[in-house]
C-alpha cells in the first residue's frame, strides 16, 4: 500500500507511528480526570448543587479509567512485555511513569473513594442479595460489616482526604499525558510547555460535559425529572473551564503564529490544508466556539427549562466532538509533517485492523458498558424511600 | 606445502583475530574487545558522496533490513541560489538504487547520506519507558530486541527520523553502527562498501584514529545542532540547507 | 409490583426481616433496596465480622479489657477496622509485586546502566555478511596486486562482488556470481549533477555506444593504459 506523500519525508517517517488508538487514549483519560474533578466540586469545594452527579461522576471516572490503558496495550508491538514498565521503569522517560500514575490514580484514589462512599450500601447489599451478587458484595466488604455511625463518620473524613489527594492526582494523570507530547523536542507541533495545561483543561471540559450528558441520559432512562439546579450548575462550571481551555489554546496558537519559528511555514501549511477540517472547522469552530456561545447564552439570558436542556445536550455533544478532534489534531497532526519541514504524509486509518476504526469504536463503547454494569452493581441514585433496614443497622452499629 | 586458503587465512594475524569468533559462530563478541577503550562515531564527507547507494544496499544485506525501511539512506538536495532555505529533496527508495538524472540544472546539487547520529544526549534513549534502548559504554545507541515493547515513543523522539518499527519484529530498529562488526575489528558495512571513502568509522578514544587529524583541519558540522543531542555523526562540507 | 424473590436477612428466630429485590431490582438502574415487614428491630448479622454464634448483638463482640472499651481512641481504632483491611489488601499486593519484580527483572539489568547488559553481547553476536576486504586480500593477493595500482584501490571487493562472508568462511561452499558491468559500473559512474565534479562520470548511452564497459576498462584497474600512453 503506497502512502501518498507530498514533498519530502525522511523515508522512515512516511508511516505514522501512533494511530487512532493513541488519539483515544488521551481522550479517555481526559474524561476520567474531568469527571473526577467534577465529583470533587461537591466533596471538597462544597458545591452542593452538583450532588446528584457525585456518584455518577465517580463511576464514570472508574469506567473510563479501566478502559484507558487498553488502546495503549493494543497499540504496543509486544503487549506481553508491557509489565516491564513496572519492573524497570526508566526514570528519564515520561511514559514510564504511566504505569505508576495510572495505578496510583486507579487504586489509591478512585477505588478507595468509591469504596468508602459505597461501603454502607455494599454492606447492606451483601446481606440483602443472593447468588453471585451476594458473593461480589461480600468480597467488596472485605469481611468487615461495621457500618456504625462512627465508622461511617470515619469513612466520610477519610473519603474527603482521598478526594483532596485525588485532585492533584487527577491533574497529574492528565497533565502528564500532555507532558508525554509536550516534552518531545523533536516535534515542534507537540513541543510546548503549554501542552500539559491545555490537555488538563480540555480534559476537565470533556469530563464535565460527559457527566452532564450521562446524568441527563440516565434521568431520561429512569424517567425521573432532571434536577435543573444541578445541570445549570454543571453547565456553569463547563462554561468557565471551557473559557480557560479556549484561552489557553488560542494563546498557544497566537504564540506560534507570532513567533513563527523555523517550523511555522510547514505547520501553517498543514493547518490550512490537511488539518483544516479537523482543526479549524471541527475543533475550533464547531467544537469550541459554538458550544461556548450556546452555554454562554444560557448564562446571560434567562431561558425556559426545555430550551436550556436542549442547549446543554447540543453543547455537550459538540464539546465531546471538539475535544476528540483536539486529541486527533495533536496526535495525528503531529505526525503528518516531516521533521525536515519539507513534506507531508497521509494517515490512512484501517477499518477492521488491530489499530483500526472498529477497535476504536469498541473501545469507546466499552467504558459505557462497564459504566452500565457499575451502575447496576453500585446504584448511584439516592434511595427513593427511607430505608428502615439501613437506619436500624446504623442505629445498632452505634454504641 | 599443502595449505588451504582457509589455513592461510588463519595465519594472517589481523584477520584471524576477528575471524575466529565469526567462524565459531559463538554468541560472544571478540574476546579482545574492551568496551571502555572505544567511543564510536562516524565521519561523512559530503564532498565525496556520489549517491551510488552502496551503503544503503550493504546495510540492508548486512542487517536484514525490511524493504521500505532504512537504517541508513541517502538524500539528494537541490538548492536554488534564489531560495537557499527551501531545498528540493528526494530519496527514491532511500537512494538504494542510485538517483535518476536531475530535472533542473540550476543551483546547487549534492548528496547527503543519513543514519543514526549516535547522539551522546540521545533523546530516543531518554524517552524509552523500560530501558530497552540505551547508549552502550562505547557510545553506540542500541536497541534490546528482546526487551523492546514496540511503543514507538523513541521513533517520535528522534529528530533525525532514524528509527522505525519493523512490521514483522514489532520492535524499534535502527543503525547499530554494525556493532557485531566493529567489536570484531571490522568496519561497518556502509563504510566497508563506500567506494569513495565518503564514510569513515571513527573511534574517538583512539588517539591514532585519522578522525582526530580530520577534525583538526576541517570545518565539520553535525545535523540539527540546536536540538542539543550532541551527535557523533560528523559531516564535512555540510550545506546550511540540510536538515 | 410483585417481588421476584424474597430473602431472609437476619436469621435470629425472633426477627423476620424481609428484603425484597423488586422486579426492577435486576433492571438497569433501579436495584435499590426496599425493606418491608419489620416485626421487630432487625439485628444485623455479625456486624463486626467476628463470627461467634452469639444470639445477641452485644455478645457478638469479642470481650476486651475494660480500659480498651473505655478508651475513645481504641474505639475509633476499632471502627476504622475496615480501613486496615483495605490497607492490608494493598500491602499484600505491594509485597506480591516486589516479590515478582525481584524474580522477573532480567539478571543482567543494570550491569552497565538502565538496560539489560547482555543485550550488548547479543547485538555483538549477530552474524556477519560482509567479510571485509582484508579477508579477501588474504587469499586473493594477485587481485590485490592489480587493484592497488589503479584508481579503484580504495573500492573494497564486496562493494562490487556482494557480501561473501560465507565464501570466506568456506571457499568451496559459495562462489561469487559473475558480475554484469553494464549494471555495476553505471551505479557509480553514470553522470549526475549532484555528484562531485571531480568524480569521473559519463552518460553511459553516449559513452560506449552500447559496448560493455570491460571492453576497454578492466574493473580492478580501470585506466586504459594503451590509450593513456598514446595520448601523452
Amino acid at each position: 500500500m503506497q502512502i501518498p506523500v507530498e514533498g519530502f519525508m525522511y523515508p522512515n517517517e512516511v508511516e505514522l507511528q501512533w494511530s487512532v488508538l493513541i488519539v483515544l487514549y488521551p481522550f479517555l483519560t481526559g474524561l476520567v480526570a474531568g469527571a473526577f474533578i467534577l465529583a470533587s466540586l461537591e466533596r471538597v469545594f462544597m458545591v452542593k448543587a452538583v450532588k446528584p452527579t457525585y456518584r455518577l461522576a465517580l463511576l464514570t471516572a472508574l469506567a473510563f479509567l479501566i478502559v484507558a490503558p487498553l488502546p495503549l496495550q493494543l497499540h504496543l508491538g509486544h503487549p506481553e512485555r508491557s509489565f516491564e514498565m513496572y519492573l524497570t521503569p526508566h526514570r528519564s522517560s515520561a511514559m514510564a511513569m504511566f504505569g505508576f500514575v495510572y495505578l496510583w490514580y486507579l487504586l489509591a484514589v478512585l477505588v478507595v473513594e468509591i469504596w468508602l462512599d459505597y461501603r454502607r450500601d455494599i454492606v447492606v447489599m451483601s446481606q440483602c442479595t443472593t447468588g453471585w451478587k451476594r458473593l461480589v458484595y461480600r468480597v467488596l466488604t472485605l469481611g468487615s460489616t461495621n457500618i456504625s455511625e462512627r465508622a461511617l463518620h470515619i469513612d466520610e473524613r477519610v473519603g474527603w482526604l482521598v478526594t483532596v489527594i485525588g485532585i492533584p492526582s487527577a491533574f497529574l494523570l492528565h497533565g502528564y499525558v500532555g507532558f508525554i507530547f509536550g516534552s518531545i523536542k523533536a516535534n515542534p507541533w507537540w513541543s510546548s510547555p503549554l501542552m500539559p495545561v491545555v490537555f488538563l483543561f480540555s480534559a476537565m471540559v470533556s469530563g464535565i460535559a460527559t457527566v452532564m450528558l450521562l446524568y441527563m441520559l440516565m434521568c431520561l432512562v429512569r424517567r425521573e425529572p432532571i434536577d435543573m439546579d444541578c445541570v445549570d450548575t454543571v453547565a456553569k462550571y463547563l462554561f468557565y473551564t471551557f473559557i480557560i481551555d479556549f484561552s489557553l489554546e488560542m494563546l498557544d496558537l497566537i504564540h506560534r503564529i507570532y513567533e513563527a519559528d523555523e517550523s511555522f511555514r510547514s505547520l501553517d501549511f498543514m493547518v490550512h490544508t490537511r488539518l483544516f477540517l479537523s482543526q479549524v472547522v471541527i475543533q475550533i469552530l464547531l467544537g469550541t466556539v459554538l458550544p461556548i456561545l450556546l452555554i454562554g447564552l444560557t448564562q446571560v439570558v434567562k431561558l425556559a427549562e426545555k430550551l436550556r436542556k436542549r442547549i446543554y445536550v447540543t453543547a455537550g455533544c459538540l464539546t465531546m466532538i471538539g475535544i476528540f478532534a483536539m486529541r486527533w489534531n495533536v496526535v495525528i497532526g503531529g505526525q503528518l509533517f516531516s521533521k525536515s519541514f519539507l513534506g507531508y504524509t497521509t494517515y490512512k486509518m484501517g477499518i477492521v485492523a488491530r489499530e483500526g476504526l472498529l477497535t476504536a469504536i469498541v473501545l469507546t463503547v466499552l467504558p459505557l458498558v462497564i459504566l452500565g454494569v457499575l451502575v447496576k452493581l453500585l446504584p448511584p441514585w439516592p434511595e427513593k424511600k427511607e430505608e428502615p433496614l439501613l437506619v436500624a443497622l446504623a442505629a445498632h452499629g452505634a454504641d | 606445502m599443502n595449505m588451504t586458503r582457509r589455513q592461510l587465512l588463519i595465519l594472517l594475524p589481523a584477520a584471524a583475530v576477528a575471524w575466529k569468533s565469526i567462524l565459531a559462530g559463538t554468541p560472544e563478541a571478540s574476546p579482545n574487545y574492551n568496551m571502555t577503550e572505544h567511543w564510536w562515531g562516524m565521519l561523512v564527507d559530503i564532498t565525496k558522496c556520489i549517491g551510488c547507494g552502496s551503503c544503503v544496499r550493504a546495510c540492508q544485506l548486512e542487517n536484514q533490513v525490511t524493504d521500505g525501511y532504512f537504517r541508513t539512506w541517502v538524500e539528494r538536495y537541490h538548492v536554488s541560489d534564489y531560495d537557499i532555505e527551501s531545498p528540493k529533496v528526494d530519496s527514491p527508495d532511500g537512494g538504494k538504487n542510485g538517483f535518476p538524472p536531475a530535472a533542473v540544472s540550476d543551483g546547487k546539487n549534492f548528496f547527503v547520506p543519513k543514519m543514526c547520529n549516535h547522539c551522546v544526549d540521545s533523546p530516543c534513549t531518554q524517552v524509552c519507558p523500560v530501558g530497552a534502548t540505551f547508549v552502550s559504554p562505547d557510545g553506540v545507541v542500541l536497541v534490546d530486541q528482546k526487551y523492546c515493547l514496540g511503543c514507538r515513543y523513541c521513533v517520535q523522539a528522534c529528530p533525525y527520523g532514524c528509527r522505525f518499527v519493523d512490521p514483522k519484529k514489532e520492535t524499534a530498529q535502527k543503525c547499530t553502527l554494525c556493532y557485531h562488526r566493529i567489536t570484531k575489528g571490522l568496519t561497518t558495512a556502509c563504510c566497508e562498501n563506500c567506494p569513495t571513502g565518503a564514510r569513515q568509522l571513527a573511534d574517538l578514544k583512539n588517539p591514532n584514529d585519522p578522525i582526530h587529524e580530520f577534525l583538526k583541519t576541517h570545518s565539520v558540522q553535525v545535523l540539527k545542532p540546536y536540538m542539543a543531542t550532541r551527535p557523533k555523526l560528523f559531516y564535512n562540507g555540510l550545506d546550511g540547507s540540510v536538515r | 409490583m410483585t417481588p421476584l424473590f424474597t430473602v431472609r436477612v437476619a436469621r435470629s428466630d425472633n426477627v423476620t426481616t424481609l428484603c425484597d429485590l423488586e422486579h426492577g431490582g435486576l433492571g438497569p438502574f433501579s436495584s435499590h433496596i426496599s425493606t418491608k415487614q419489620f416485626t421487630k428491630t432487625p439485628q444485623p448479622r455479625d456486624t463486626y465480622g467476628e463470627g461467634r454464634n452469639a444470639s445477641s448483638w452485644q455478645h457478638n463482640r469479642p470481650r476486651l479489657p475494660e480500659w480498651v472499651v473505655a478508651n475513645p481512641a481504641m474505639k475509633a481504632f476499632r471502627d476504622a477496622g475496615h480501613l486496615f483491611r483495605l490497607a492490608s489488601v494493598f500491602l499484600v499486593g505491594g509485597i506480591l509485586f516486589l516479590a515478582l519484580r525481584g524474580f522477573l527483572v532480567p539478571r543482567s539489568f543494570g550491569q552497565y546502566g538502565h538496560y539489560r547488559g547482555s543485550a550488548i553481547k547479543e547485538t555483538a553476536a549477530l552474524p556477519i555478511s560482509y567479510a571485509g576486504h582484508q579477508v579477501c586480500e588474504g587469499c586473493h593477493a594477485d587481485i590485490l596486486e592489480v587493484k592497488s595500482k589503479g584508481v579503484h584501490k580504495g573500492v573494497s571487493c564486496e562493494a562490487c562482488h556482494g557480501p561473501l562472508a560465507k565464501h570466506a568462511d568456506d571457499p568451496a561452499s559459495i562462489q561469487p556470481a559473475k558480475l554484469d558491468t553494464a549494471v555495476l559500473c553505471v551505479r557509480c559512474h553514470e553522470a549526475n549533477l549532484a555528484k562531485p565534479k571531480s568524480f569521473p562520470q559519463v552518460v553511459s548511452a553516449e559513452h560506449s555506444g552500447g559496448a560493455p564497459c570491460e571492453t576497454c576498462h578492466q574493473p580492478h584497474s580501470p585506466a586504459i593504459v594503451a590509450v593513456a600512453g598514446a595520448s601523452q
